[in-house]
């Protein structure tokens, strides 16, 4: 389904920007106020699914390709367990981040702002990925067979 | 202070990593190959652990620093070694097995996907035996569950969507069941914590929260042991998945549901003395019983050799459970020893079958004659997987159904020990059954054809484990020493 109406197109073009950059502010915003790696996530895949609502699925697909939110998916996870590994590595134990700053408030701070951007990868490429598996299925059987697997990725 | 043995936590998180690795390699071969090495390394570590564990008592480790009962903490005792060892053994046989039989079974370009559900579910297994935290087990749980729905939707049948979706339900209710049962436990201790929360439980043990909290666990962690007569997604998803990850999860993921249950029940309930306050005992036995003989005498029926041996899965369970049932030391051991003996024989016959089916392109009876004189190797492995199953003495199935019967006559319940031999009979009617297909019938008649040649990659997978189900069948008292140990120690409360 794709909208002709030129006034929804044209607002969408306008809002999705500012959609990212709310996602960016609740992602590195989260450990001040309230958000943090899961809500930035589902911001940043809304404004996506936004797009895909309006312009068509295909249209989206060519902004964020399955491969693109194949690599966001797993690079979340690393960048999660990767921190716990160079705390490890540092001499504390897994995800004890007062090790990764100078003092330990520096540490602990660096340390769940990595974790939470990780969060918010997996989290906002798993959404879009779930999105455009329901999405394009029918239409093109392959593309939605092809993409059935990724859910399965964990935050 | 306890310490942080920093081997504890990598058992979990190098498979965990490992599997988005192969995300991004995005090639089957690269996938496999770091699969292999993980899963290999995981084995060396499991090993030491276990070593360790024996030698020098619980190992430990707290995440992120956190003392426990606030942070989550990890936790390996002899029971919980003993199952890490057969989750790290099984992953270790069965991933070089994998590459060919995966390569003939699904989509090329999925098969980094599968690699990556493997390495997702071992770790999830791995897990859940090694966290002392209640909801963080639930977590794995999760984990270890969703990668195995989407191993058995890559089944080639059409059906194994249906049957990965029936999975897929069934188990997301038990692991509701066990988060709700957590829920209501966290509600009355506040705690997660096992061993903390088993502090707490006498002094609240006889209020209604906890006994339904206990009714949660018991039918939300039955679900996902398959325990009859929730076994029900069971026989499908062993049929329709493809064959290294029926092996897989036969060998491994009904036995870490079996590690669970024994958690709540004696270790979080430990102080509490559950089996004389509830009616446990009768329930537990009676459904043990109905699964031994039922799902037998289906098994009996089945022309399918996958689902015959999905059926036996259920009677197997049924075992297990008996033994708990008892709650007595021995019964223990017996549960404990079953499930790894279990896990080696059952193993055998799945990679066996996924052999058969590589190389024939056939898994019901009728079309299988004579592959006992096509395949003879192979066969042979099948059948001391199967004399296993029936407890033959010599092999692994001997060992634990003896202490079974040992412990119910110890218990003073010599029906029990008599319907134990009953039902085994059941399993002699179908080994002979595929014993009979394989060797006897027909015999004038030329013997299956074989499509492809079975390559050694899998046919050394298969006779590993099945020369230890009959090394652990003759020389049993090192396996019996860790059982007894174990049981020992669930029954002296922590």
């Amino acid at each position: 389904m794709i909208f002709k109406a030129p006034l929804l197109r044209v607002v969408t073009k306008i809002i999705v920007p500012p959609i990212i950059l709310f996602a960016l502010y609740v992602q590195f915003h989260g450990d001040f106020g309230p958000g943090g790696g899961f809500q930035a996530g589902v911001i940043m895949a809304a404004a996506f699914i936004l797009y895909g609502l309006v312009y068509g699925v295909s249209t989206a697909r060519q902004a964020i390709t399955a491969d693109v939110t194949r690599v966001i998916l797993a690079l979340g996870v690393l960048l999660f367990g990767g921190t716990g590994i160079v705390t490890m590595l540092m001499g504390a134990e897994f995800l004890d981040y007062s090790v990764l700053g100078k003092t330990p408030l520096a540490g602990q701070h660096l340390g769940i702002l990595l974790i939470e951007f990780g969060v918010g990868m997996t989290v906002a490429g798993a959404m879009i990925t779930i999105f455009f598996a329901f999405a394009g299925h029918g239409k093109d059987g392959n593309i939605a067979l092809d993409q059935e697997n990724e859910g399965g990725g964990n935050d | 202070m306890l310490t942080s043995d920093p081997w504890l936590i990598l058992l979990v998180v190098v498979p965990l990593l490992a599997a988005p690795v192969c995300v991004l390699l995005r090639n089957a071969t690269a996938a496999w190959a770091v699969a292999l090495v993980v899963s290999w390394s995981i084995f060396g570590i499991a090993v030491k652990l276990l070593i360790q564990v024996l030698e020098q008592g619980e190992v430990f480790y707290r995440i992120g620093g956190w003392d426990a009962p606030w942070g989550i903490e990890y936790k390996l005792d002899p029971l919980g070694a003993f199952v890490v060892v057969i989750i790290a053994t099984i992953g270790a046989v069965v991933i070089p097995y994998a590459k060919k039989s995966v390569e003939n079974e699904i989509q090329k370009e999925r098969i980094y996907l599968f690699y990556t559900m493997m390495l997702l579910c071992i770790s999830g297994l791995l897990g859940i035996t090694v966290t002392g935290d209640a909801f963080n087990l639930f977590v794995f749980l999760e984990i270890s569950s969703l990668s195995s729905y989407v191993l058995i939707s890559m089944g080639q049948d059409r059906r194994a969507l249906t049957a990965a979706y029936r999975y897929l339900i069934m188990g997301t209710i038990g692991a509701t069941f066990y988060i709700i049962g957590v829920g209501l436990m966290y509600q009355m201790t506040g705690s997660l914590n096992f061993a903390d929360l088993s502090t707490i439980m006498p002094a609240i043990a006889d209020t209604r929260t906890v006994l339904a909290a206990l009714a949660f666990l018991t039918v939300g962690i039955s679900l996902k042991l398959a325990l009859f007569p929730l076994h029900m997604w069971l026989p499908n998803a062993y049929t329709f998945a493809p064959s290294a990850v029926t092996a897989f999860l036969a060998a491994t993921a009904t036995k870490v549901s079996l590690y669970v249950l024994l958690r709540i029940f004696f270790t979080v309930f430990g102080e509490v003395d559950l089996f004389a306050t509830f009616p446990l005992q009768p329930v537990l036995i009676g459904m043990a019983l109905a699964g031994m003989f039922l799902a037998s005498l289906s098994a009996i029926w089945q022309e399918n050799l996958k689902r015959m041996m999905a059926y036996s899965s259920v009677a197997q369970i049924g075992y297990m459970v008996l033994g708990v049932a008892l709650a007595t030391e021995a019964g223990l051991a017996g549960g404990i020893i079953h499930l790894f003996n279990h896990a080696l024989v059952k193993g055998t016959a799945f990679l066996a079958i996924g052999a058969i089916i590589y190389s024939t392109g056939a898994v019901t009876l009728r079309d299988l004659r004579g592959v006992g004189k096509s395949m003879p190797l192979l066969m042979a492995a099948f059948i001391v997987a199967g004399l296993g199953l029936i407890g033959v003495p010599l092999t692994a199935g001997f060992v634990s159904k003896w202490q079974l019967v040992t412990a119910t006559l110890e218990a003073d319940m010599w029906p029990l020990a008599a319907l134990i031999l009953l039902s085994s009979l059941l399993a002699v009617i179908y080994v002979w059954r595929i014993f009979e297909v394989a060797y006897l019938r027909d015999s004038h008649l030329a013997p299956v054809k074989i499509i492809k040649k079975l390559p050694l990659s899998m046919l050394i997978p298969t006779w590993i484990l099945a020369l230890a189900s009959l090394y652990f069948g003759t020389h049993a008292t090192l396996t019996m020493d860790i059982a007894h140990t174990a049981a020992r120690q669930l029954m002296g409360g922590m």
